[in-house]
Formats: C-alpha cells, sequence, structure tokens
C-alpha cells in the first residue's frame, strides 16, 4: 500500500476528501503498487468482476419480466425470450453468464493453487473467496430453479433432498427448504427471493476480498515478498489497467461466441420441457461447473457418507493454507509440487468427465479413484511434499535475475531461510 | 479485588436472559413462515377410484405434489414379493406389512435416495428402478440394490369402498 499523503488538487476536492477521502480511496487504487511480473492468469479477478456485474445487470432486467409462480414461470421465460425486446439476448447472456463466471473462477482458483496465493499471509484472502465461491454455488442452483423446466425441478428435488441425509432432523429442514412436501410453488418464490439476494451478498464479500488483497499485496509468479513501491512494482494504472482490460477484451470474445453462436450447447434441452412432478427425466446431470462434486457424490454408496464427501471435497479448500506446509510459494521453485499440480487439474476434470456418464461399472470405478485420489492430493500429498521436497533457488527480487543484486533488504535476509529448504 | 455478585452483574444477567427470549421470540415467526403453510395443508388427502386398473397395471396420482403409485400386482408378483427371505433385504419390511390387501400396493413414488420417480417395470427386481442414480426396488417396493437407504414409503390410505382408495 502507497503510504505517502494524497491532498486532492482542487480546493472543492480537497473540502470533500475531509469530510469523506473518497478521493483519497481512488488514489490509492490507481497508485496501488503491483509486481511487475504478473502474467495473464493475474487478469481473472477483473474479469470476474465483470462477470459478476453482468450477471446482476441481466438478472435485474430479466426480474422485470419473470414471474415467480409455478404456473407462469415457464411461460413467463419463453415470453422473455419470444416477445421482450433483446429478451433472448439478455436471457441468454445471463445463462452463459453463469458458465462464464465459473469458468474464470475456475481458472482464478487454480492460478492460485499454481502461484501459492493462498499461503501466508494471504490466507483471509482465500476464505473469503471459498466463501463467494460456495455462494455462486448457491446462486447458479437457484437460478437454474427459476426457469422451472423439468431440469429446474428434478434438480431442485435432488439437491434439497440431500439435507434429508441429515439424521433425525433431516425430514423436518427438508419440508421447511419447501415450504410443502414436495418442490412446489412456495419453493418457488422462495428460490426466487434468495436468487436475488446473493449477488448481492457476493459483491460486499468481494469488496472484502479486495480489501484484504490490499494490505499484503499480491502474491506474483515468482511467489516471494517484494517491497512497496520499489523497482518491482507498478502502479495500477495505467499499466495493469490496460492488461486487464485487454485480457477482459480476449473474455469476451469467448463469453460472446457462447450467447451467438451456442447458447444452449451449456445448458440442458430437458429444460425446455415444463416441470412434472410425475417424471424424472431419464438423465440427470447437473451443470458443468458442479460435475466434479455430483461425481463424488455418487461414488460413495452410503447416502449420509456420500453427502459428507461431496461437502468436505469444498469445505477442505478452506484448511488448504494450513495443510499446505511448503514455505514456498510459487509452483515454479517446487519440482514435485509441480508434477502434484497437474496431476490434480487432470483428476478434477476426470471427475467432471465421470460426473456426466452414468453412474455404473467402469465409470463408477474410475469415480471412486479419482474420488480417493482427490482427498489424498491435500491431506496427505501436500503436507508431506513441505517437508520432503527438495525446491530451487528463489531468487531474491523480481529484477535480480535479470540485473543481480536485489533492491530490497527484506528479501536478502530471508535468503539463508531458502538455503534450508 | 474480591470477585462478588454485585448488583450491576445481576443487571446485565437479566438483561441478556429478556434480550435472548426477545431475539428468539422475533426469530421463530421468521423461521416458521418458512414451514408448510394451511394451505398446503389442507390438501391432505386425495380419493382415486381404481376400478379401471387391471391387474399388471399402475396408476400414478399426485398427493401433497408427490406420485403415489397404486399397483393392482399380478399372482407371480406377489408370489416373489413374500418369497423373499428377510435377511436378504437392506430394510426388513414383510410384503403383508407394506401390502395389506396384496393384490393392491400402493405407495409413494419418490425414490428414498434423493426423490426421483422411479420407473415402472424395471431394473434387477422386475420392480422399479430409479434412473438418477441407479437404485433398484422389487416388487413390493423395498429397497434392494443402490444407495437408496429405505424401501419406498407406504402412506396412509383405505379403501373407502370396493373400487375407492382414499391416500392421507
Amino acid at each position: 500500500m502507497s503510504e505517502h499523503e494524497y491532498t486532492p488538487k482542487s480546493k472543492v476536492g480537497k473540502w470533500f476528501n475531509d469530510r469523506l477521502p473518497l478521493l483519497t480511496l481512488a488514489n490509492h487504487l490507481t497508485d496501488y503498487p503491483t509486481p511487475k511480473n504478473l502474467n495473464y492468469w493475474w487478469t481473472f479477478g477483473g474479469i470476474l468482476t465483470f462477470c459478476l456485474i453482468t450477471q446482476i445487470v441481466t438478472g435485474l432486467v430479466l426480474a422485470m419480466h419473470y414471474i415467480a409462480h409455478a404456473d407462469m414461470a415457464f411461460q413467463s421465460v419463453e415470453h422473455i425470450m419470444r416477445d421482450v425486446n433483446y429478451g433472448w439476448l439478455i436471457r441468454y447472456i445471463h445463462a452463459n453468464g453463469a458458465s462464464m463466471f465459473f469458468l474464470a473462477v475456475y481458472i482464478h482458483i487454480f492460478r492460485s493453487l499454481f502461484y501459492g496465493s493462498y499461503k501466508s499471509p494471504r490466507e483471509v484472502i482465500w476464505i473469503i473467496g471459498i466463501i463467494i465461491y460456495l455462494l455462486m454455488m448457491a446462486a447458479a442452483f437457484l437460478g437454474y430453479v427459476l426457469p422451472w423446466g423439468q431440469m429446474s425441478f428434478w434438480g431442485a428435488t435432488v439437491i434439497t433432498n440431500l439435507f434429508s441425509a441429515i439424521p433425525l432432523v433431516g425430514e423436518g429442514i427438508v419440508t421447511w427448504l419447501w415450504g410443502g412436501y414436495s418442490v412446489d410453488n412456495p419453493t418457488l418464490t422462495r428460490f426466487f427471493t434468495l436468487h436475488y439476494l446473493i449477488p448481492f451478498l457476493i459483491l460486499g464479500l468481494v469488496v472484502l476480498h479486495i480489501w484484504a488483497l490490499h494490505v499484503p499485496g499480491n502474491n506474483n509468479p515468482i511467489g516471494i515478498d517484494i517491497k512497496k513501491p520499489s523497482k518491482d512494482t507498478v502502479p495500477f494504472h495505467p499499466y495493469i489497467v490496460i492488461k486487464d482490460g485487454f485480457a477482459l477484451l480476449m473474455f469476451m470474445i469467448v463469453f460472446a461466441f457462447f450467447v451467438f453462436y451456442t447458447p444452449n450447447i451449456l445448458g440442458h434441452a430437458d429444460n425446455y420441457i415444463e416441470a412434472n412432478p410425475l417424471v424424472t427425466p431419464a438423465h440427470i446431470v447437473p451443470e458443468w461447473y458442479l460435475l466434479p462434486f455430483y461425481a463424488i457424490l455418487r461414488s460413495v454408496p452410503d447416502k449420509l457418507l456420500g453427502v459428507i464427501a461431496m461437502l468436505s471435497a469444498i469445505l477442505i479448500l478452506a484448511a488448504l493454507p494450513w495443510l499446505d506446509t511448503s514455505k514456498i510459494r510459487s509452483a515454479v521453485f517446487r519440482p514435485l509440487y509441480k508434477q502434484f499440480y497437474w496431476i490434480l487439474v487432470a483428476d478434477v476434470l476426470i471427475l467432471g468427465y465421470v460426473g456426466a456418464m452414468p453412474a455404473e461399472g467402469l465409470y463408477l470405478l474410475i469415480a471412486r479413484i479419482a474420488t480417493a485420489y482427490y482427498f489424498l492430493h491435500f491431506l496427505v500429498v501436500l503436507p508431506v511434499l513441505g517437508f520432503k521436497e527438495r525446491t530451487t533457488p528463489v531468487p531474491l527480487s523480481i529484477t535480480e535475475p535479470i540485473l543481480g543484486g536485489s533492491p530490497n533488504l527484506a528479501t536478502v535476509k530471508k535468503k539463508d531461510s531458502f538455503k534450508d529448504q | 479485588m474480591e470477585k462478588k455478585t454485585k448488583r450491576r452483574d445481576f443487571l446485565f444477567t437479566a438483561t441478556y436472559a429478556v434480550g435472548a427470549v426477545g431475539a428468539g421470540a422475533v426469530i421463530w415467526p421468521m423461521i416458521d413462515q418458512m414451514n408448510p403453510d394451511a394451505s398446503v395443508k389442507a390438501l391432505a388427502s386425495t380419493e382415486v377410484d381404481v376400478s379401471a386398473v387391471n391387474p399388471g397395471k399402475t396408476i400414478t396420482v399426485l398427493w401433497r405434489g408427490k406420485p403415489v403409485f397404486i399397483r393392482r400386482r399380478t399372482q407371480e408378483e406377489i408370489a416373489e414379493a413374500k418369497s423373499v427371505k428377510l435377511e436378504d433385504l437392506k430394510h426388513p419390511e414383510k410384503d403383508e406389512d407394506r401390502a395389506k390387501n396384496p393384490e393392491w400396493l400402493v405407495m409413494l413414488g419418490v425414490c428414498t435416495h434423493l426423490g426421483c420417480v422411479p420407473l415402472d417395470q424395471k431394473g434387477d427386481y422386475n420392480g422399479w428402478f430409479c434412473p438418477c442414480h441407479g437404485s433398484h426396488y422389487d416388487t413390493s417396493g423395498r429397497i434392494r440394490k443402490g444407495p437408496a437407504p429405505t424401501n419406498m414409503e407406504i402412506p396412509e390410505y383405505k379403501f373407502v369402498d370396493a373400487n375407492t382408495i382414499k391416500i392421507g
């Protein structure tokens, strides 16, 4: 953080800033010293902010035309698609926007896993991020119910029934969630209310996420502590703004491709059939971004244990800063971790694939192995690796490999501790 | 300083206690409003005419928003259901206890795993098969294979006359 005193130039600006220091905040955000070696994997924070705003704006517009009633919801969505001016465009942006949001968040999370961004002193940023991710999944699930198609109805039935696995109070909780004895109109109206609420909770948490980021500053591809501001940093504006902006444009091309050329490829055809409580679709699958967790749920033959395994798979991420015992952040200097990282990436992709397949035969076997490995990675591989791994030498500063020497006395002092690794 | 209960400590404790009761009294209506309301509870029973159901046929009716299977079983199905040993069952229940009149099986058509509607005349036990996560039920609706923990539920029902069943 830049700690120098900021004084607005104009008299009016100074008068206002003395009463509400908004200009000081704006100055902090533009001058914010950023490591100069940030690569394009660091642009997804900005992209995610864009995704959130897109979902809020398109969602507000859709809410002006949508009717949250079991008898009218399906028709009102078709009304949006056919009658409302540009309704098709706004709905397709919103529906595909959810997928784009998850695509970006997965890249963002895996970037953090590769470069060790979750490690001290950034644990709180990481945990806020996990909470945001959980809320995103809740919002996506609730939103998927609103069109009141077959997948909406049966997805809602299956997910809410997960709570019935809780001993004793489970059934009561499910009835309470439904507001009846099955998913029905009371369920739809409360899901709409919560779907409307959650994005604003996420927005608040994003502010905290960024605030917590601005305390220690950004991690960087070589994962070392840097002095700020110094030769190793550049101001956020214009350097990062331009870089983020360019990456955002590239991302918008992908986004637009889905919206304009294959708007339904990520959805499910059955959701264009109105909800029918008497017929379950032959093959129920969640949206692609939830498939790995769905695979974990199905790989356990016991109902309660399956639900516990699925929830643990997400919650274990919150303990990651303490499960990973290595002092070196970036995988660039961790030859073994780098390999396990890519195995984990493959493992999650495999889980996603088998999650979309029927839970039987070879698929079930693969799902079980992949589930076991997922937990093994976090509970055994990461803790042990921190003690066993021989890491490669870490540069003293971002400029050192090129210019030699270090502009930063703090990292020089740490040189001895790196030798011990 | 010696530890002594003072007048002030009593006032604090009393204030917290009253505050907690007050907060609870406000929170409970906020939670309970989500439970089934009077109009939902009012739809608690349904009468069904089963005169047109021939042996080997199932009809599905909606009761409390959930499907209820009413199956008129064939003699082979009844025999098969009765011949199963209780120790082979994950959730041991006698067929006699599930179908008071063995010809008629009335049960909630809801898989006890995660609530999907199982398909009729499918699966390894000639009963029902749930397409969602692969649970197999026998001709008595008892769980035989797959992730579902219990047999499909039997709702409260009675024959009002020879051709009419009242569910609920």
